[in-house]
């Protein structure tokens, strides 16, 4: 056992924390409140090599880990947590499937500007009627001569709204059903029959741009798709393998940003005539929640250091995400109760935290999903 | 043939977290994180602005400290600097400013010619802004101090600075080589990127013996200088917000505030 992190780990984490203090706290509450895509702030992550951090460098990559990954997604979200899922859905749900389904071709046309920042990833899999029953998918693909012809929507795509690059879930053979009747493909913005609907207004994350994709006769080149034919629940099952790693960095995140206002609060807060932080049963319940959160920065760690060592990562990292989400979303809102009335308004962070650790517990599997997971790997299917 | 920049760069405590042994008034080390020094990290973006207009520029790091300052190497190559040298050995421990002259000075002429030597003003835990000037001086290299601006001809040569004054600047002109010592106004500094962090880094530590220098200019023993005493300067009593509801209230009220301190 080693729990030290390399050399390379720590100055990812010292960069990205001098990065998201910089760049991205000032702007958290305002496009927060604004609903605004931070597409300035995206301009310098990619200028600094953080949307392809654990690609080689032979296709544009930074070459780095996964556990720098998430060191990274970690460290933005202590801050802003839309700002991380760009990075997150991007990274893991974009460029990683085309990275390890793509042919050669695909791969050198699509990851140099996907891991430069230059364009951004998105993947479609939800729909309005398959959400936690990602089988049940609606939108077709039929093979006409050397093109595929989709038609069908997708709900809830984080990035839609910005993204250029599209991973995309469809039927191809409804016989075959879930295991063998999809397929995956990749669909570019301003590809014919091809548009983004509705935004979503949601609870939290307000700055990531989430969408609906909707395709009326959308015609792509058959080298489109990714994966081969029938391939598509494979691709998408192991691609949110990897994305939970994403989410449950940006849960913990979330959850040691919370924690942390929240120490600095308490230390100037006075109640009683002493502070907050002097009080036994409001540091005992600190203490707690701090030991949470370094057991689910271990889950997480653990999960991403197994990726990196090609060992079998499903399920580690279903439990990381379960746990960070639920860990997120407990300090988060512990925090908001220590900090009484103010943690309720907007001027204090931990109000957009608590509503952002919520989308933890729901997207990119359930925490439903993940138990799911887990038991399987217990019971059996 | 590329154009070669030396930085000088200190790794040093950082200031915002550090504390003073109020009895004995010498820093409290133990648990500080290190830092670049604010104005090497000036000075060594500037160098990196030279590199990405010319990229066929060779930049250089040393540093001098202990194996520790590896780190501070590993972060300026991350950055964009092509190679960086530790200076490292107990010999030259405890130097003072002349002793560290010394010592960069075997180091700078050990690595070789240069057309461009850059240094920050100053580190952040000693305040001397000393060391800078010692090395021109015995490199026998002319120098402009406190750079706040800073052209370069296309021939690579003649240099254009501006030289921060307190109550105003000095327009210089000068040929390389030459040595310039930044200060925080001349840029904001870069990040390190992830493929610098991920990249090779071309690291060397040398030892008194590797540059040759003179033991008995070197260390604690050889060093001059003697610390009086270390203390921290008194805070700055409270400042005083003269508020108003327009510009002409604000001024009245200062006028009151002023007259009643017999200071008009």
């Amino acid at each position: 056992m080693n729990f030290q992190l390399t050399k390379e780990q720590e100055f990812v984490r010292k960069m990205v924390r001098e990065f998201a203090t910089n760049e991205v706290e000032p702007l958290a509450a305002d496009i927060d409140k604004e609903h605004r895509f931070p597409m300035e702030t995206v301009e310098k992550m990619a200028k600094y090599g953080m949307m392809g951090i654990p690609f080689p460098t032979e296709y544009g990559g930074a070459g780095g880990d996964e556990v720098s990954y998430a060191i990274c997604v970690e460290e933005l979200a202590r801050v802003c947590a839309s700002t991380a899922v760009i990075v997150s859905a991007h990274t893991s749900l974009c460029c990683w499937p085309i990275y390890a389904y793509g042919t050669e071709e695909q791969k050198q046309k699509y990851l140099p500007e996907l891991l430069a920042g230059k364009k951004i990833g998105a993947f479609g899999l939800t729909e309005p009627n398959a959400g936690t029953d990602a089988g049940g998918q609606q939108t077709r693909a039929i093979k006409d001569g050397d093109k595929w012809v989709l038609n069908g929507s997708k709900v809830f795509i984080t990035n839609g709204g910005y993204a250029s690059t599209f991973v995309v879930m469809a039927m191809t053979d409804k016989k075959k059903g879930t295991h063998g009747g999809i397929s995956a493909f990749i669909v570019e913005k301003g590809d014919e029959g091809f548009s983004i609907g509705k935004t979503e207004e949601k609870m939290g994350i307000h700055a990531s741009s989430t969408t609906e994709l909707i395709f009326q006769n959308c015609v792509i080149p058959e080298d489109r798709l990714l994966g081969e034919v029938g391939d598509g629940f494979k691709v998408a099952l192991s691609t949110l393998d990897g994305g939970r790693i994403g989410i449950a960095s940006q849960a913990l995140g979330i959850a040691q940003g919370a924690f942390d206002v929240t120490v600095d609060y308490m230390k100037a807060r006075k109640q009683f005539g002493k502070k907050l932080s002097q009080m036994e049963a409001l540091q005992f319940e600190m203490a707690s929640l701090k030991t949470q959160i370094e057991a689910a920065r271990l889950l997480v760690y653990r999960a991403a250091f197994f990726e990196d060592q090609h060992a079998d990562y499903g399920e580690a990292s279903a439990m990381a995400k379960l746990y960070a989400a639920e860990t997120a979303m407990k300090v988060t809102t512990k925090c908001v109760q220590f900090h009484g009335g103010y943690g309720y308004t907007a001027d204090y962070p931990v109000e957009r935290m608590m509503r952002d650790a919520k989308i933890t517990e729901i997207y990119e599997g359930t925490s439903e999903v993940q138990k799911i997971v887990i038991a399987a790997r217990t019971f059996g299917k | 043939m590329a154009f070669k920049i030396i930085v000088c760069a200190k790794q040093v405590p950082d200031t915002n977290v550090i504390k003073i042994n109020p009895k004995t008034g010498t820093l409290i080390r133990e648990g500080v994180p290190s830092i670049l020094n604010h104005d090497d990290d000036n000075a060594l973006e500037e160098a990196l602005k030279i590199k990405d207009e010319y990229p066929d520029t060779h930049i250089t790091v040393i540093t001098m400290g202990p194996p520790q300052a590896n780190d501070l190497l590993f972060e300026c190559i991350a950055k964009g600097a092509d190679e960086g040298i530790l200076v490292s050995d107990r010999a030259v421990g405890g130097s003072d400013t002349w002793a560290t002259s010394n010592t960069l000075e075997a180091a700078v002429r050990k690595v070789g010619d240069f057309d461009l030597l850059w240094a920050g003003r100053q580190a952040i835990d000693g305040d001397t802004a000393q060391v800078g000037p010692q090395l021109a001086e015995k490199l026998g290299v002319p120098q402009v101090t406190y750079v706040q601006e800073f052209k370069m001809d296309k021939d690579m040569h003649t240099i254009t600075v501006k030289r921060q004054m307190e109550d105003g600047y000095e327009l210089i002109k000068i040929q390389t080589p030459c040595m310039l010592t930044a200060i925080k106004e001349l840029n904001e500094p870069r990040y390190m990127s992830m493929s610098g962090i991920f990249g090779k880094k071309e690291m060397k530590t040398w030892n008194a013996a590797d540059i040759e220098v003179d033991l008995n200019k070197v260390g604690l023993e050889a060093s001059p200088t003697n610390v009086f005493r270390s203390f921290t300067p008194a805070p700055k009593g409270k400042g005083v917000v003269i508020e108003g509801d327009t510009e002409k209230e604000i001024a009245d009220n200062l006028l009151v505030n002023l007259k009643d301190k017999q200071a008009i």
